[in-house]
């Protein structure tokens, strides 16, 4: 199947990445590449095959519901590019 | 003696006897590394000074009689993708050229209380996606065999450090052969253990159903010790699996009526004529060990790339979401870009576009995605792009869901293969090392590379490369070794077996 530009654009917004023109017309281009080739998945009878998620199926792994040693908040924040003492700091959310 | 020529067996024999010491090892190592690092590039930081100090410490500890670790002075490189606390852990990235991890990842941690001797980081693939280690964002790594060709990747630095003796040991990671392909390419062994035999705590995450540690070394026996050493149950990572741990032992022994099965497909069109040649005289060199050769038929084994490449990027759109310019890595600019975004609404508002005006990016979204886009490279977003839209409504059970429907079926398959085998032979990469650039502007073709180790990571099959030949023009060629789930030992044994019949795994490039 082929991929136009304007998917493209779109899945670059749910990917949230921008692409200048060049990247958009080379993405495009090899991103149709690599899916027609995926959709050769399409002439395999799958008819009643379970879906595997994990190469080693495990079920319900618990652990206690103890309370443990964790990161503190300094060291949590301190990979941040902008923080203060409390937390994480981000450009203005709603409006100005 | 040139100590750096040594196996970590050996060399553990001479340190616990006392005829040498490890601060003396990891100088020789240093030594190595001063003089060659430059023409091979295998690693993007040595850690000289920690190093040394480590190997005081071990040294001290041993001369006053205290108890070491099984690694106790053995220098190991590791995959620059594990956390290690306080150092830097880049993942060849941008995006985390200057994260310092806050804690370490657990086979750090088993390295540390092992004693070894962390020699430096190595080079990879940016995030582990690539085959090449071109897609660093800092260096290239080349070839100890040939500086003009590839080392393979994405472990292509841990891979070059043990063909050029800067570390005996190394630590690399696979997703879909980044260990294999490499240790092929570089004339070394790489193992891939079963899913879930290390834990993945502390390993930056690329595709979580996919992705394993595993070690890189001259000799089987050194990959036992390592593996060894990093496997076992972790509480932190919940899809690591509780059983033995015990691989020095028995990797010794021979195989009493090994039975070693080859696919018929792995022999099929796109092999490189001397790389069959060698896997099939490898195959000889079993038969004359004893073993019983089988021809068996993976049916589905022609789907694992198009299998892998929807399910891996699809996992990795999903790890990556975390990078978003907030809780850690690269941020892009925010003065400049809240001013490029006010300009572009003031633009559209002229042209009295207002629903596009409104329609435009927030501040918040806009910084997601500048300092994604700026922070990661182009395979990178490739895969992101790919996951993303496999993932996206609509599209959702025509890619994802069914290639976990054809994931089990190449499950299955492996599962009747190993009722008839106990070992599955073939090739690890369909050429030896090929040159540097060659293959950067063909995505497809860089993944069709892959064809013969990712139904491993689909599966969950340990699996391994060990130096089976060379090219006419002197390029190491790979043999493919794969057994069923949690068969390590059988996988060790095997390999073990072959190294005692030939000595490929002895030749060493001319640096």
């Amino acid at each position: 199947m082929s991929l136009s530009a304007a998917d493209v654009e779109k899945v670059a917004l749910l990917a949230r990445l921008i692409l200048t023109p060049a990247e958009l017309e080379s993405m495009t281009a090899e991103l149709g590449q690599i899916v027609t080739y995926v959709d050769q998945l399409a002439e395999v009878d799958t008819e009643g095959v379970e879906p595997m998620a994990h190469a080693v199926e495990l079920h319900n792994v618990t652990k206690d519901d103890a309370v443990a040693a964790s990161l503190s908040r300094d060291a949590a924040l301190a990979g941040a590019p902008k923080h203060n003492d409390e937390g994480y700091l981000v450009p203005a959310v709603l409006g100005d | 003696m040139l100590l750096t020529s040594l196996s970590a067996v050996d060399q553990c024999r001479l340190l616990d006897s006392g005829e040498i010491s490890a601060v003396e090892l990891t100088q020789a190592y240093l030594d190595r590394i001063s003089a060659q690092e430059g023409n091979v590039g295998a690693f993007l930081r040595v850690t000289a000074d920690r190093a040394l100090d480590a190997a005081k410490c071990v040294d001290q500890r041993r001369a006053s009689g205290q108890p070491l670790g099984k690694l106790a002075g053995i220098p190991v490189a590791v995959k620059d993708i594990l956390a290690q606390k306080g150092e830097r852990t880049t993942c060849a990235s941008k995006m985390l050229a200057e994260f310092s991890a806050p804690y370490d990842a657990t086979v750090i941690a088993k390295l540390k209380a092992a004693d070894a001797v962390l020699i430096g980081c190595t080079n990879m693939d940016e995030f582990a996606m690539g085959g090449s280690t071109e897609n660093s964002a800092f260096k290239v790594t080349a070839n100890p065999w040939d500086l003009k060709r590839s080392p393979g990747g994405s472990s292509g630095g841990a891979a070059a450090a043990v063909a050029a003796d800067f570390a005996p040991l190394s630590i690399g990671t696979d997703t879909g052969g980044s260990i294999r392909q490499p240790a092929s390419f570089c004339g070394v062994v790489g193992m891939k253990p079963t899913y879930g035999r290390v834990s993945r705590f502390g390993l930056v995450a690329f595709a979580s159903s996919l992705d394993q540690i595993g070690p890189l070394a001259h000799t089987v026996e050194d990959i036992a010790l390592l593996h060894e050493a990093i496997s076992g149950h972790d509480p932190h990572d919940s899809t690591s699996l509780d059983h033995t741990t015990q691989f020095t032992e028995s990797v010794r022994k021979p195989l009493d009526g090994l039975r070693i099965g080859y696919a018929k497909e792995h022999f099929a069109e796109g092999l490189d004529s001397e790389v069959e040649r060698a896997v099939r005289d490898a195959l000889g060199t079993y038969e004359s060990l004893g073993a019983r050769l089988v021809e068996v038929s993976l049916p589905h084994s022609k789907y694992g790339v198009a299998t892998y490449y929807v399910i891996a990027p699809s996992e990795a759109s999903s790890n990556l979401a975390r990078y978003d310019g907030v809780h850690y890595g690269y941020r892009a600019d925010v003065a400049k870009l809240t001013e490029e975004l006010n300009a572009e609404r003031a633009e559209l508002e002229e042209a009295g576009k207002r629903r596009e005006a409104e329609n435009l990016d927030t501040p918040l979204v806009r910084m997601y995605r500048k300092s994604r886009s700026e922070g990661f490279g182009a395979e990178v977003k490739r895969r992101i792009m790919l996951g993303t839209y496999a993932l996206s409504a609509g599209y959702y059970d025509a890619y994802y869901l069914k290639a976990l429907k054809v994931r089990r079926m190449i499950r299955q398959d492996y599962d009747r293969v190993f009722e008839q085998v106990d070992v599955l032979a073939g090739p690890v990469a369909p050429t030896p090392a090929f040159e540097l650039g060659s293959l950067v502007d063909d995505p497809l073709a860089m993944y069709l590379v892959d064809m013969y180790t990712v139904s491993a990571n689909l599966t969950g099959v340990p699996a391994m490369s060990v130096p089976c030949g060379q090219s006419n023009s002197g390029l190491p060629i790979g043999l493919h070794l794969q057994a069923k789930p949690l068969a390590e030992e059988t996988l060790l044994r095997a390999g073990h077996m072959y190294q005692t019949a030939t000595d490929w795994h002895t030749k060493r490039p001319t640096l």
